[in-house]
């Protein structure tokens, strides 16, 4: 899997051009936003629960190795399979693998981001398996061939008629436009699939480390039915999606649904602990859980930016954002979009691949806002941009910031390091801007980079008796 | 801090860069209402600038050369700090001690001065404890919520207290008052189009509530607001709020 260079000003400048998207893109924000908002007034406490996932989740991340462990025991003893992947290929390898074993010859899936993030389709296409995406947004992406751009609407960018198009076009029917015409198809298309299909792969929304069992949040049950029908039920999971204990649950369910969605409570609650029980009447001859790091234990070990893992992926710092409203998920590059997107990709992936991303954000908070754990955005974004400026290595060199701009900040640095220097450079300015200067004393077309912001904004023109001249007088009073 | 020597209290102006080289008129509003109030006020002729730019774009080793500077610069403890901008008084009182974390001296000297650095409207309702200058002004006026000043210092309610206890003021929440205009320092040059996308749905905001002035409290965010407005030739005017404050006193 070579992942190249994640360019999002280039990628949110096309974006920015699409009146649909961002119709769709407010629409929906807005929509969420309003029921999170809501969901957060009715309940009483919602702080303290937030508070209280926060601790549960430094608790673990801290001692990460130890729930893992505890993890593997009790998947173990219930019957299940335990299997660790260093990175998205060997975690590809590995379900490819489990799939030969099996005979299988198609999978049903049910929306996960950890196998978007190893291209999990990919693999099993090249090995001959037919995979099919069950959650009806992801299925509408894999039939236009596009990568999601929402962690829970993941087809959040398409309007009613780009999808009445698409499975017309695809799936060969009339042109649909009713939403309920265009879900029943999906459905009874999907249907088959799922009867026919002998492996089911999920994601998983948290791993109990008490009790081996995982749980699966969502709203439209196809993932319940991918991880009991099918013969083989193989379970994927980031390193951080481990929680100790069960009633942790009552702390992160809520929180999620809420967050996520509005919602008091989600439709379906899966809890999976191990294959089928001689007792039970169906469920899974053989139950799978792997594990994946891919660059995960790199984020664990540094002490600034460990916080990024406690996310419980909600989507809510999608919504609130600013600039992910504007743009959509796609600019983002890869499979993590929004003030999420910006704080991971870079370091799963390795600052110098996406070194756009932490700069993509005007530092203005509401992620850290809204977030259920409480991820403190701006330092962790403030830690990365320093990091692509000075490189990963404490040596500060070699980072991505260019030789002119490095050159630029140390003038500036050291022009601020002297009252004379500083009082000169703002004379200078002041006569500097007379040619750019308009009727109404603003400065209405600069030179470049200042463009940027002459453009579509006009500057305010620099006082001809700055604050500190003045002082003299204003002392005196 | 230490005890101030009652009756009388001390301010040391901190001046951002902006206020200083731009808009001398904020800076002057403020000496003129702290001093209505009673207050003594001294202004560091050394001071530069905080070091902001350079930290929030990566640049830490050169913020950090800057905020010691500043610190040497307001060492008095028997003074507040007082600074017009939310995102510059987070910059002292929250982003230097990040800064410094790694050098105790630093650290204390930066806890310090944090605990005795106020945004302006901040200072006059939690310290002096007033909520009416005496000012006056006639208009409907909305408020944006700076970002720095209400997510990480949370000053949501003291600016609001003080521009309604104006005489004579129309006040009217706007829909997005909490939304960022999307100035973000170097954001705004290094993506603009993302910028202004955000600026503009702010600026329908504050057309929708009707309100013929804007009041903010950090010349960042106003900068950029009325440099779109001006552009598109808006009527509205811009404030900050020592300006308003300052009206008619
Ligand atoms: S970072 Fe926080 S708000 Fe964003 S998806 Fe993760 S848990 Fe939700």
């Amino acid at each position: 899997m070579e992942i190249k260079k994640l360019e999002f000003k280039k990628q949110s400048s096309t974006a920015l051009t699409d009146q649909n998207l961002r119709k769709a893109l407010r629409n929906t924000t807005d929509r969420f936003r309003a029921s999170r908002k809501r969901a957060y007034d009715e309940l009483e406490g919602f702080e303290d629960l937030r508070n209280r996932a926060r601790e549960i989740k430094k608790e673990t991340i801290e001692n990460l190795p130890i729930y893992l462990g505890m993890l593997e025991g009790n998947v173990i003893k219930t019957g299940g399979k335990v299997h660790w992947a260093q990175d998205g290929e060997e975690a590809c390898r590995i379900i490819v693998e489990i799939a030969r074993e099996n005979g299988v010859r198609s999978v049903v899936k049910s929306k996960s981001m950890a196998t978007e993030e190893i291209e999990l389709n990919h693999a099993l296409e090249e090995a001959g398996i037919k995979a099919v995406e069950t959650d009806l947004g992801e299925y509408i992406i894999q039939l236009a061939k596009e990568r999601p751009s929402h962690i829970i609407a993941p087809a959040i960018h398409k309007s009613k008629d780009d999808i009445s198009r698409l499975f017309s076009e695809k799936l060969s029917i009339p042109y649909y436009t009713e939403p309920e015409q265009l879900t029943r198809v999906a459905r009874e298309r999907l249907r088959s699939e799922f009867l026919s299909a002998d492996m089911g792969v999920s994601g998983v929304n948290f791993a109990v480390a008490e009790t081996g069992t995982i749980v699966v949040v969502e709203n439209e049950g196809n993932a319940r039915l991918s991880t009991t029908v099918p013969r083989v039920h193989v379970a994927v999971m980031g390193i951080e999606k481990v929680i100790p204990r069960y009633g942790d649950l009552s702390i992160f369910l809520p929180v999620l649904v809420r967050s996520a969605t509005g919602q008091k409570i989600s439709t379906y609650v899966s809890f999976i602990t191990g294959p089928k029980r001689k007792s039970d009447m169906d469920g899974p001859e053989e139950f799978h859980l792997v594990i994946v790091d891919n660059g995960r234990a790199k984020i664990l070990a540094s002490e600034e930016t460990r916080e990024s893992l406690y996310c419980i992926r909600c989507g809510a710092c999608l919504n609130i954002c600013p600039v992910y409203r504007q743009v959509g998920g796609h600019s983002y590059g890869w499979v993590y979009s929004g003030p999420i997107g910006a704080i991971i990709t870079p370091q799963l992936l390795g600052a110098e691949k996406a070194p756009e991303l932490p700069f993509a954000s005007s530092l203005c908070g509401a992620c850290k806002d809204v977030c259920p754990v409480k991820i403190d955005f701006p330092k962790v974004l403030l830690e990365l941009r320093k990091r692509v400026v000075e490189g990963e290595n404490k040596d500060g060199r070699g980072g991505e910031a260019g030789l002119l701009e490095r050159l630029l900040v140390r003038l500036w640095r050291i022009s601020m390091e002297s009252k004379t220097a500083y009082s000169l450079l703002s004379t200078l300015s002041y006569f500097l801007q007379f040619p750019w200067l308009s009727k109404n004393r603003k400065l209405s077309s600069l030179p470049y980079p200042f463009s940027e912001w002459t453009n579509d904004r006009d500057f305010p023109a620099v006082a001809k008796i700055p604050f500190r001249k003045r002082w003299k007088e204003i002392s005196k009073i | 801090m230490r005890q101030q020597n009652q009756s009388k209290k001390k301010v040391s102006l901190f001046i951002t860069c902006l206020v200083d080289n731009f808009f001398p008129q904020v800076g002057e509003s403020m000496v003129k209402v702290l001093r209505k109030l009673g207050v003594e006020v001294d202004f560091p002729v050394d001071q530069t600038c905080c070091g902001q730019p350079a930290f929030n774009s990566g640049f830490q080793h050169d913020a950090k050369a800057l905020a010691k500077r500043f610190l040497s610069i307001f060492q008095d403890d028997n003074c507040y700090v007082v600074c017009p901008s939310g995102s510059c008084t987070t910059m002292v009182k929250i982003f230097y001690r990040e800064l410094l974390k790694e050098e105790s001296r630093g650290l204390e000297l930066a806890d310090r001065l944090a605990s005795r650095t106020y945004e302006f409207s901040a200072f006059l309702t939690n310290v002096l404890h007033v909520e009416d200058v005496g000012a006056s002004y006639s208009g409907k006026v909305t408020y944006h919520d700076s970002c720095h000043l209400l997510r990480e210092l949370r000053i949501r309610d003291e600016p609001r207290k003080l521009i309604k206890s104006v005489k004579g003021i129309d006040f009217v929440e706007m829909n997005l008052h909490d939304a960022c205009c999307g100035f973000g320092g170097t954001f705004s040059i290094m993506f603009p189009g993302v910028s202004i996308s955000m600026l503009e749905e702010k600026i329908i905001s504050i057309v929708e509530s009707g309100a013929d002035t804007i009041v903010s409290t950090d010349m960042g965010c106003l900068m950029h607001i009325e440099g779109a407005m001006s552009r598109r030739k808006i009527p509205v005017k811009v404030m900050h709020i020592a300006e308003l404050l300052a009206s008619e006193l």
